[in-house]
């Protein structure tokens, strides 16, 4: 089973992202579980939202405390939120940020974990510039797609499509895939590296 | 409402016999094929008025459907007393549920029947006044504002009679309940007390808002046939004595009713989408002391001294309800009413009468901490 | 057909597919998006001919089905926690009277204080109400349950309630297998009401009964829902039949034929009991669940049957009663009558507080050494519970609990001055 956790502000679409990355599981033949932390749901206000993947049926429900991925839309929760309980050292670390984990104040704490996996992707740049909108959480999952390879881009953009239509959609898928192609250049830098 | 010319008619009571009338004129209540949908057997009391005017008001209804009403009844009187088990004296399909839900279960019983694409069954939803004014209320907004397609009726004996006679929401001023005891400095109900279910509905702006008393029973006809035509939501408030809780005699149930509308306590009205259509005129207008007199529930303010200025204020209410409904002939041009085009003094939102002031300062002095 | 959706939309699609002829709702967190759902399939006339009314409190939500499902349409509505007891009165009405309304009831606690979160108080208060209650452990389950319960009211004119864990299953993404129209249409006819509001036939519905005929009445409500045992299953078995999966009946057992320690729970929690049951079965421990799944009518003889082999029965609830303890194991503990063995009562989960794998560990392992008190409250904050009895003890005025709790554990960061 692989646990993914998602961290965000009201607003931003947290909880959607969950269910679209379950989507895109689904799409591909897995199980999946996707819920809220049933926050008090306030604009602003952090939100966390869960996703389980697995190969078989899901059965528990409880809240994810071990994640084996952590996908942050809000940099601003550093350091006010615990995002990385539980994460263990081969976790995956995908944060929205144009910044560098060093300019975010975590360069030590990075050293915990594998390199290859923790990476920044401009999330609302992208959605900005692809959609109009500064909504980063359909973007964040063209870049897990590439940081984790839990689904491909193509389950990604079909579960943005089903969510979606017209040019929010389009908008979206395109975002995804630049998110897509960003990390996976970042990646190939950082094992060059 | 539609006018006749009788040329003769009961004295005192101004009622007209049947037999002076055209048949097609003549009440339900003449025919000998009428439904009966409430039927003898019932314990109601003696000289129950709600027992009169729910058989009228069925029946009515039944003729205006082609005898296809269905009802539903709130707990109270009516309900008790016309189903004793294991008897019954309903003719047509009736349910009972809860006290407070009567105008949702008729709601219920629409949506069923439009569903079925049977609306030519038609819906009576009714119940007395503490059911309809009081923890009925939502219910009943719920239903106005919908416009669900049923007709409404309260019975209106001004307390809740079933338990033992306590005050509801419409017991009129000063009048004695089981709750409401003529002790202490304001004997019997407070001052400013009673909603009014006809402006209330009518601020919902259904298509048909009538009152009616027991005492015109054809024109209590007229008006469930009237809102028969009609579809959407309809209100009838039908002002019903009770012997037993008025302390008044029990064949005085028609008399007081007709008491009550001509002082002008009691409007007698037509609306429709909350403007006054219709306004049943007093013929003879009477001092309020004529109407209050014969119930016991009044009683206390005859006594050695009599408590005139509470009576002075009752008088002020049926003054300001003739004014404001227009209710005495050649008044209609100064009549002021919720929708009216007029809007002169006295009308809601206009400044008070000057007489309602200094009667306000009156009881501002008297009644100190009345709301 | 397989879809990836929320819960709420997946029961509200299957509602639908039963042909509901009045829907009347006021909306309530966690229920929201079902009868969301069902307005919008209303409004494109995708689900038509029917009526959705919204009604302007659950109180009216419950009654317009009453006069709907006594003129002969099937009548549906969905609540949760407040909604319910607002409707208590209607709920027992509708039970008396014997109309077989539908009621989905996303369980949510009762206030005060107010909370939004799962747990079963709600349902559990109204377990009298002569209701059937059937409690869905997943989100498969809680669509497959619809048809079946509209089925089984109206074979005995008795209500029934489908009770889904709020927010846990009903705002979860999971992989349901939807049914189609035309397997719903073979599986459950057009209603056929055995008392309906008709001019042709008049009959009155609702009299007062004295105390001459009043406890036959009251029994055969009673009697409705002991014929329920067998009907359940029946109907179960008849779903299976038609779909090809096992959803509802009485219970369910869980590695439990060996078990020395059997947990036993209603609704989503069982998911996560039966994952701790698999890693500590890994361990060589005897242990095993059973998932109660109508819970009224309460399955007497079945819980024995499957319970009297072990040697301790945990009974986890999401509920409370206060001032003795535990809802389900009084009623496990009925069906264990004259059998000896060690029974225990968790309260576990109230308010939302989630039930974890870690948790319910330990708890087993205690239970398994029969180091647990009768009555445990699994992860309670004995601390905190003890400075607010404190202060209520020393002050004059302490305040309001929920303001001094929440204070203390640091959520409330104003203070008065």
């Amino acid at each position: 089973m692989f646990q993914v956790r998602i961290h965000g502000r009201g607003g931003q679409g947290v909880v959607t992202a969950a269910e679209m990355l379950s989507v895109a599981a689904f799409i591909e033949g897995r199980h999946a579980q996707a819920f809220p932390s049933f926050g008090s749901e306030r604009t602003g206000a952090p939100v966390v939202a869960f996703c389980r993947i697995d190969d078989k049926e899901i059965r528990a429900r409880e809240p994810i405390s071990e994640p084996d991925a952590v996908i942050v839309q809000d940099p601003t929760l550093l350091h006010q939120v615990n995002l990385f309980d539980g994460l263990g050292p081969d976790a995956y670390i995908l944060i929205n940020t144009e910044r560098t984990f060093q300019e975010l104040g975590m360069g030590d704490f990075v050293k915990q974990f594998r390199p290859e996996r923790l990476l920044t992707v401009p999330a609302t740049e992208l959605a900005r510039e692809h959609l109009g909108r500064p909504i980063p959480n359909a973007v964040l999952l063209g870049g897990f797609a590439a940081l984790s390879g839990l689904v491909s881009i193509d389950s990604v953009a079909q579960a943005i499509r089903e969510k979606f239509s017209g040019r929010l959609a389009d908008g979206n898928v395109a975002a995804a895939e630049a998110a897509f192609e960003f990390v996976r250049a970042e990646m190939q830098e950082v094992t060059h590296a | 409402m539609p006018y006749q010319q009788i040329k003769f008619y009961q004295a005192g009571s101004f009622v007209v016999g049947n037999r002076l009338l055209e048949p097609e004129e003549r009440s339900v209540q003449a025919k000998m094929d009428r439904s009966n949908s409430l039927t003898s057997g019932h314990r109601a009391c003696q000289g129950c008025g709600e027992a009169l005017g729910a058989r009228y008001a069925l029946d009515a209804a039944m003729r205006a459907t082609d005898n296809k009403v269905i009802a539903a009844n709130a707990t109270g009187c009516l309900e008790v007393f016309s189903t004793p088990f294991p008897e019954s004296s309903w003719q047509l399909p009736w349910i009972h549920s809860l006290f407070g839900n009567a105008p949702a279960v008729s709601t219920g019983i629409a949506a069923a029947l439009k569903v079925k694409g049977r609306t030519d069954i038609r819906v009576v939803g009714q119940g007395g006044d503490g059911g309809t004014v009081d923890i009925g209320f939502a219910c009943l907004s719920g239903m106005f504002e919908r416009n669900d397609d049923v007709l409404f009726i309260c019975y209106d004996n001004e307390a809740y009679m079933n338990t033992g006679v306590q005050r509801s929401g419409a017991t009129p001023p000063a009048a004695r309940t089981a709750t409401t005891k003529p002790v202490g400095k304001e004997p019997g109900n407070v001052f400013g007390q009673g909603k009014s279910a006809p402006l209330i509905a009518m601020a919902h702006e259904i298509p048909y808002v009538a009152t009616a008393t027991v005492s015109d029973l054809r024109d209590l006809e007229y008006k469930v046939e009237r809102a028969m035509e009609l579809r959407g939501a309809r209100y009838l408030h039908i002002f019903v004595p009770c012997p037993l809780g008025w302390g008044s005699a029990s064949n005085d149930t028609i008399r007081i009713a007709r008491l009550v509308k001509e002082t002008g306590l009691f409007p007698v009205f037509e609306a429709e989408h909350g403007e006054v259509v219709g306004v049943s005129k007093i013929r003879r207008q009477v001092p309020v002391e004529e109407y209050l007199r014969p119930q016991r529930r009044y009683a206390h303010l005859f006594k050695d001294p009599p408590r005139t200025d509470v009576i002075a204020h009752i008088q002020k209410r049926a003054d300001r309800n003739i004014r404001r409904f227009g209710l005495l002939p050649d008044e209609n041009d100064s009549a002021d009413l919720p929708g009216h085009a007029t809007d002169a003094a006295g009308g809601p939102g206009s400044p008070p009468h000057p007489d309602e002031t200094s009667a306000a300062a009156i009881l501002a002095e008297s009644h100190e901490g009345a709301t | 057909m397989l879809r990836q959706t929320e819960g709420s939309q997946a029961v509200a699609r299957t509602v639908a597919m039963c042909r509901p002829e009045v829907i009347c709702a006021y909306p309530i967190s966690p229920q929201t998006h079902i009868v969301e759902t069902l307005s919008d399939l209303v409004r494109t006339g995708e689900l038509a001919p029917c009526e959705f009314i919204s009604v302007e409190s659950e109180f009216a939500a419950m009654s317009v089905a009453i006069g709907a499902s006594a003129t002969g349409a099937r009548a549906y509505t969905a609540t949760a926690s407040q909604g319910l007891l607002y409707m208590a009165e209607a709920l027992f009405n509708a039970a008396g009277l014997g109309l077989p309304i539908v009621m989905t009831v996303a369980n949510r606690a009762i206030g005060a204080p107010i909370n939004i979160w799962n747990d079963h108080s709600d349902t559990m208060s109204q377990r009298d109400s002569g209701w059937i209650q059937l409690y869905a452990e997943t989100n498969q389950e809680a669509l497959d349950l619809h048809p079946q319960a509209f089925k089984l009211a109206e074979a005995l004119s008795l209500p029934v309630m489908v009770c889904m864990d709020g927010f846990i299953l009903t705002h979860a993404y999971e992989r349901v297998d939807l049914p189609d129209q035309d397997q719903i249409d073979a599986f459950l006819p057009p209603y056929e009401p055995r008392q309906v509001l008709d001019p042709a036939e008049p009959v009155t519905i609702g009299a007062m009964v004295g105390p001459e005929a009043f406890s036959e009445v009251k029994y055969l409500a009673h009697a409705k829902q002991i014929q329920a045992l067998d009907l359940i299953p029946e109907i179960a078995a008849e779903f299976a039949g038609m779909f090809g999966r096992d959803s509802g009946g009485l219970l369910r057992a869980y590695r439990a034929d060996d078990a020395e320690t059997i947990v036993v729970a209603l609704g989503s929690v069982l998911g996560t009991i039966e994952d701790t049951v698999d890693e500590l079965r890994d361990q060589g421990v005897k242990i095993g669940a059973l998932a109660i799944k109508s819970f009224r009518p309460f399955p007497l003889e079945e819980v024995r049957a499957a319970l009297a082999h072990a040697e301790r029965v945990v009974v986890l609830e999401k509920a409370l009663a206060v001032g003795i303890g535990g809802i389900v194991s009084a009623n496990v503990r009925m069906a264990l009558s004259g059998i000896q063995l060690h029974g225990y009562t968790v309260i576990a989960g109230l308010g939302g507080r989630p039930i974890t794998t870690a948790s319910l560990h330990t708890l087993f392992k205690e239970a398994i050494a029969d180091e647990l008190q009768p009555l445990t409250f699994l992860d309670m904050n004995w601390e905190i519970v003890q400075r607010e009895l404190d202060r209520q003890r020393m002050d004059h005025r302490p305040g309001p609990h929920a303001e001094n709790i929440l204070r203390d554990i640091g959520i409330v960061a104003a203070r008065s001055h």
